[in-house]
């Protein structure tokens, strides 16, 4: 019993001691929550609540176009299934990290940002070199809101991404059946969803079984993070991915990103959750309490 | 006091214990409100989020409401209380204000549809949905408490004691609704089960008061 306090004690210290050396650069009370940018080993984070654990957003200062992580690199994998996309939603600023890399990446593509707490945008801008430009814009709304807005005019995405969850924190209308019609209902033929998810907790099939019953098959990439990845009108061929990769290769380096760890992420799986799992609806979206769970 | 409040009421005979079961009744009566509020207030916000969101304007337009309406609905309370109140028509707010609800469930999302269409700015938004939606069956909610009070108080001396429990009944009504409603109801049921069981409740706690007429006798004691 006291050996597994002592090394119950061992684990919280060591999770603690990287926030105590880090150097606090700003704090900010928002509207949200409390928001910390702190600086340790070279590396900028944005972090939420009160020690900033649990990292936002991550930059290497000296090589801010170099992606801390490894969730981000697979969403940006989103290119192997539709390499050209020209209207792009990322639902979620954050840094903005994934906006910048897809502004170099695509140059005329149209980018719309949409987050829901003005701090964190401006934000954004003044730690993270995030620039909105003329072909970009931020948001700072609902992205429920947002997207049923698009959906009535007609708007249209090829890419959409998806990275509006905290480690602790769902908004739940973004997670259900409901939503997830919505934001197929703005993508265009052959568009892309990418989404920044859970990948434990008793969340998990819940989550799985509602993006199936609204968009059927999806790579479902389980690593540290869970990231969703599926195209409207059907997953690729794995020549097709094969062919996208390639002609990405040379421009995703800078990012780490290259076909031999990622292509074999993108295999189509058998679902790894009771086939009677509850859907999450507008109905039902218990999401912060199943993921406690 | 008209002579005829002195009567017995012909429903239910007076008695000690029947004394007994009233001010149970209207403790009740008070502490259910409080919950059926509360819990309304914030499935109303599980409502409101696919049209306009969640963010902090949302609750900010939510709880306006409310407190708006409860407000009105104290001094409304404390208006009919003036008129011979009885356990019967305390038991009528409350069933009053669950059928109120009812449209909620019924044509929520079409109006909540129609304002997204016609409402661009999430704030008035939420404002005009939860008005629309909500201020009616909180006003009446809001009648309960002054009226039950008006119920309770046999003496001026222990006026305030009264109006002290019947806020502690009420308010611990609130919490116990708050909590249940968003730790363990919206993991069992869907949003419009939990209102059609709270409107369920409402109906069977009101229409026990309703076999009890007058309640002025008291006063006389």
């Amino acid at each position: 019993m006291k050996r597994a306090l002592l090394s119950l004690a061992a684990v919280l210290l060591a999770a603690c001691l990287p926030h105590a050396r880090a150097e606090v650069v700003h704090t900010e009370k928002s509207l949200y929550r409390n928001i910390v940018i702190y600086e340790e080993n070279g590396v900028r984070c944005m972090g939420f609540g009160r020690n900033g654990v649990g990292r936002q957003t991550c930059q290497i200062i000296a090589a801010p176009d170099k992606l801390v992580f490894a969730y981000t690199r697979i969403m940006l994998g989103a290119l192997y299934l539709n390499p050209e996309p020209r209207e792009i939603l990322v639902i979620g600023l954050g840094g903005g990290t994934l906006p910048r890399v897809l502004r170099k990446l695509r140059p005329e593509a149209r980018i719309d940002a949409v987050e829901i707490d003005p701090a964190v945008s401006r934000i954004a801008g003044r730690f993270f070199g995030y620039r909105p430009d003329a072909n970009s814009r931020v948001y700072e709304e609902d992205g429920r809101v947002f997207v049923k807005r698009q959906l009535k005019q007609g708007k249209k995405y090829d890419l959409v991404i998806l990275d509006a969850f905290d480690h602790d924190y769902i908004p739940e209308h973004l997670l259900t059946r409901e939503f997830l019609q919505e934001v197929r209902g703005v993508l265009a033929p052959g568009g892309v969803l990418a989404a920044n998810t859970f990948s434990t907790s008793k969340l998990y099939a819940h989550e799985s079984a509602t993006y199936a019953s609204v968009f059927g098959e999806f790579y479902n990439i389980r690593q540290i993070n869970r990231v969703i990845l599926l195209r409207q009108g059907g997953l690729p061929s794995q020549a097709e991915l094969e062919r996208n990769a390639a002609r990405y290769e040379t421009a995703l380096a800078p990012y780490d990103i290259g076909r031999e760890a990622l292509l074999p992420l993108f295999k189509a799986q058998p679902r790894d959750w009771p086939a009677d799992t509850r859907v999450l609806t507008d109905q039902y979206s218990p999401s912060n309490l199943l993921n406690a769970l | 006091m008209s002579t005829e409040a002195i009567l017995p009421s012909p429903a239910v005979p007076r008695t000690r214990d029947t004394g007994r079961l009233r001010r149970a009744l209207v403790f009740l009566i008070a502490g259910w409100s409080g919950f059926f509020v509360m819990a309304v207030e914030l499935l109303s916000g599980r409502l409101l989020a696919p049209s306009f969101g969640n963010s902090i304007y949302v609750w900010g337009g939510v709880i306006t409401v409310f407190m708006l309406a409860l407000s009105i609905g104290y001094l409304l309370g404390g208006q009919l209380s003036l008129h011979s109140p009885s356990l019967r028509r305390l038991g009528a707010l409350l069933i009053a204000a669950g059928v109120s609800t009812l449209p909620v469930v019924l044509f929520g999302d079409t109006v909540l549809d129609a304002l997204f269409e016609h409402v661009a700015d999430p704030r008035w938004g939420t404002l005009l949905a939860s008005s629309a939606l909500f201020f009616v069956p909180t006003v009446i909610s809001g009648t309960v408490s002054p009226y039950a009070i008006r119920l309770l108080v046999t003496h001026l001396r222990a006026s305030g004691r009264s109006a002290g429990l019947l806020y502690f009944v009420s308010t611990f009504g609130s919490a116990a609704g708050t909590l249940a409603t968003s730790f363990y109801l919206v993991l069992l049921l869907e949003v419009n089960q939990i209102f059609f069981g709270l409107i369920a409740v409402s109906c069977v706690l009101g229409a026990l008061a309703l076999p009890f007429g007058d309640q002025a006798t008291e006063d006389a004691a």
